[in-house]
């Protein structure tokens, strides 16, 4: 039956770009020629995430072997949550890129035995437009400029065009993997999530700011010269060498505050800089580090100022998931899109900005 | 004393409210700050007044350090532009400590309101009147070319950061709704002048001068899509003007390879 004729669309989407897998439901219903109509509905979203081990970050043929060890499992548990059985399912949608390329192409075959298996059409997202999609559905910003940062990715996003362009991003590092890396170098847990830790450790600090290089260049920005300051100041302390600015040593919570401090207000203010260009109030933030509570309370802060406000997501739809990917693969699915199966390749470099919107005005 | 501006939501800084003072208008909330517009020791003299309030979201050591950093080097970046005749405004006065800067009122739109203007509503890519627009990202580039043969990057090189200044003895209303062909034609002239060094530094190396033109480029696509393909314009005039533009370019071709995530085929 045509897609766009039916009233109840329902997608199953397969995430694994790095080390979180997910496999979300997500029900559409409505009529497609009155998008007003039209209102989505998480069915379900499970997720299990690869953690490694205090100091050391998550490998490529790792991260693949935990996905493919536990894709049954998850994709099991998503459809007993959904209460559904296959052949309700519209579409499989699964990770195209970016991401690390050894989990996105376990993932991958996952989802394209998935298809064949229940004879589904393929659908192939863009990780972040994922991320955006979903963000904009759970919140209701309507058109809000995009804060994406992760641990792969940090981009100041707005829509235009049909495209959602890129107005600035890292130059080097993302930010999510500046804060790894440095929990990696203070031997932080990484369970749940190495940022998560620092979050809980910097509220615990804050007697100080250490001075940390602050590197904006216009609405980009660069964050591996101060992982290389941060870890030097961690070395120092760790040699009993480390003082502030005060002349007393400090500790590894006022690093951890120094850090945060120091990278969200260049995100900040590169967020406040693509909203002045663009003439927008309202911000949404999404990916993992979306999560923090510390950034959040800022963007908060700095769209008040401008009289707007900002729109964040919890854990569940911020970190890495299956239903993000489901959302927009059926967005894509609803005007057309899909996948051949011969054409269902997966690739680490994919950038937000080649993917034609075609379901925004 | 109050000031009469409708627009006025914040308090102005304390300089702008001695009672020597033009009363102050708010002319824009910028991400950088707030630009005012007031008179400089003459009531004749109209004077552009741009102040960094602090920013509730920075911490408040940071937040001083950046904001006394960055008023002083906004100030020693235009005085050095200026002495060199690169088309940017004059510095009047300035208190770093205190966040503000007061300097010389460009009369005029910003370009991307000129093109904006100009390309208009319509699906359709213009092809009336391109010579113009092309015309205006000559102008775009040999104002970037100038600042750059100074020694100065802007650092935030956007079509909202340059000024179309009406050439003096013509008369043009910048409010004025473009209309017929002629008009649409005429929200292209006047002279391009580099404003906003909030974030400016002085350097001569490739590196920081081909980020400057990829910032430019990135925010022109971004701002302007249909348009994109004249961006060429600018960087042949920026040739011309700027004798060690060849290296500097070179350069840009790595940065843009530089960006991440891009595709790598073909």
């Amino acid at each position: 039956m045509d897609i766009t004729k039916k009233r109840r669309r329902i997608a199953l989407g397969c995430e694994g770009s790095a080390n979180k897998l997910g496999v979300g439901v997500i029900l559409h219903e409505g009529d497609l020629s009155d998008p007003s109509s039209c209102t989505s509905t998480v069915l379900s979203n499970v997720r299990h995430t690869f953690v490694s081990p205090p100091g050391t970050g998550f490998l490529p043929k790792d991260t693949a072997h935990h996905h493919r060890s536990w894709f049954v499992r998850v994709a099991q548990q998503a459809l007993t949550d959904a209460g559904l059985s296959p052949h309700e399912i519209d579409c499989i949608c699964y990770t195209r890129g970016p991401g690390m390329g050894a989990p996105l192409t376990s993932v991958a075959i996952a989802a394209r035995t998935l298809a064949l298996l229940w004879n589904k059409p393929l659908v192939g997202v863009n990780h972040c437009v994922g991320h955006i999609e979903m963000g904009r559905a759970i919140t209701g910003a309507s058109h809000p400029v995009v804060l994406y940062v992760s641990g792969g990715n940090t981009q100041v996003i707005a829509y235009a065009e049909q495209r959602y362009r890129i107005f600035g991003e890292t130059l080097d590092i993302a930010v999510g993997n500046c804060l790894d890396r440095f929990a990696r170098a203070l031997e932080i847990s990484n369970d749940p999530a190495p940022g998560y830790n620092i979050e809980q450790l910097a509220k615990k600090g804050g007697r100080v700011l250490l001075d940390l290089p602050y590197a904006v260049k216009g609405m980009d920005c660069s964050f591996s010269g101060i992982l290389t300051r941060v870890e030097e100041l961690a070395a120092q302390m760790k040699a009993g060498q480390g003082k502030g600015p005060d002349g007393e040593p400090y500790t590894a919570a006022d690093l951890c505050f120094s850090l945060q401090e120091t990278v969200f207000a260049m995100l900040v203010e590169i967020t406040e800089r693509a909203m002045a260009h663009v003439g927008s109030s309202q911000v949404l933030i999404v990916g993992g580090v979306g999560c923090n509570e510390r950034l959040q309370e800022m963007m908060g802060a700095m769209a008040a100022d401008r009289g707007g406000s900002v729109y964040a997501t919890d854990e569940r739809f911020c970190i890495d998931n299956g239903i993000m990917i489901a959302h927009a693969g059926l967005l894509a699915y609803e005007t057309g899109f899909e996948t051949p199966i011969e054409e269902s390749t997966c690739t680490q470099r994919f950038r937000t900005d080649e993917v034609l919107v075609k379901w925004r005005k | 004393m109050t000031a009469p501006s409708a627009n006025q939501d914040f308090p102005p800084p304390k300089i702008l409210t001695h009672p020597s003072t033009s009363p102050p208008t708010l002319i824009t909330q910028g991400a950088e700050g707030r630009l005012y517009k007031t008179t400089h020791l003459l009531p004749t003299l109209p004077c552009a007044l741009k102040y960094r309030p602090p920013k509730p979201y920075r911490h408040p050591a940071l937040d001083a350090r950046l904001t006394r950093a960055r008023i002083s080097a906004e100030a020693k970046v235009l005085e050095r532009c200026w002495r060199e005749g690169v088309p940017v405004p004059a510095v009047y006065a300035m208190d770093a400590a205190r966040g503000w800067l007061a300097m010389e009122w460009i009369e005029g739109v910003p370009v991307r309101v000129g093109i904006n203007n100009f390309l208009g509503e319509g699906e359709e890519t213009q092809t009336k009147g391109e010579g113009e627009l092309v015309d205006l990202m000559k102008r775009i580039g040999e104002a970037v070319g100038k600042l750059h043969r100074t020694g100065v990057v802007h650092g935030d090189l956007t079509t909202s950061n340059m000024m179309l200044r009406p050439r003096s003895g013509t008369q043009v209303n910048g409010e004025s709704e473009a209309t017929g062909r002629d008009d649409r034609v005429k929200v292209l002239e006047g002279e391009v002048v580099l404003i906003d060094f909030g974030l400016a530094t002085q350097s001569m190396s490739d590196e920081d001068r081909a980020v400057d033109l990829y910032v430019l480029e990135r925010a022109f696509a971004s701002t302007h899509p249909r348009a994109e393909r004249l961006f060429g314009a600018i960087l042949d005039e920026y040739k011309t003007t700027f004798k060690k533009a060849p290296s500097v370019l070179a350069k840009l071709e790595d940065v843009r390879m530089r960006g991440r995530k891009r595709s790598m085929l073909g």
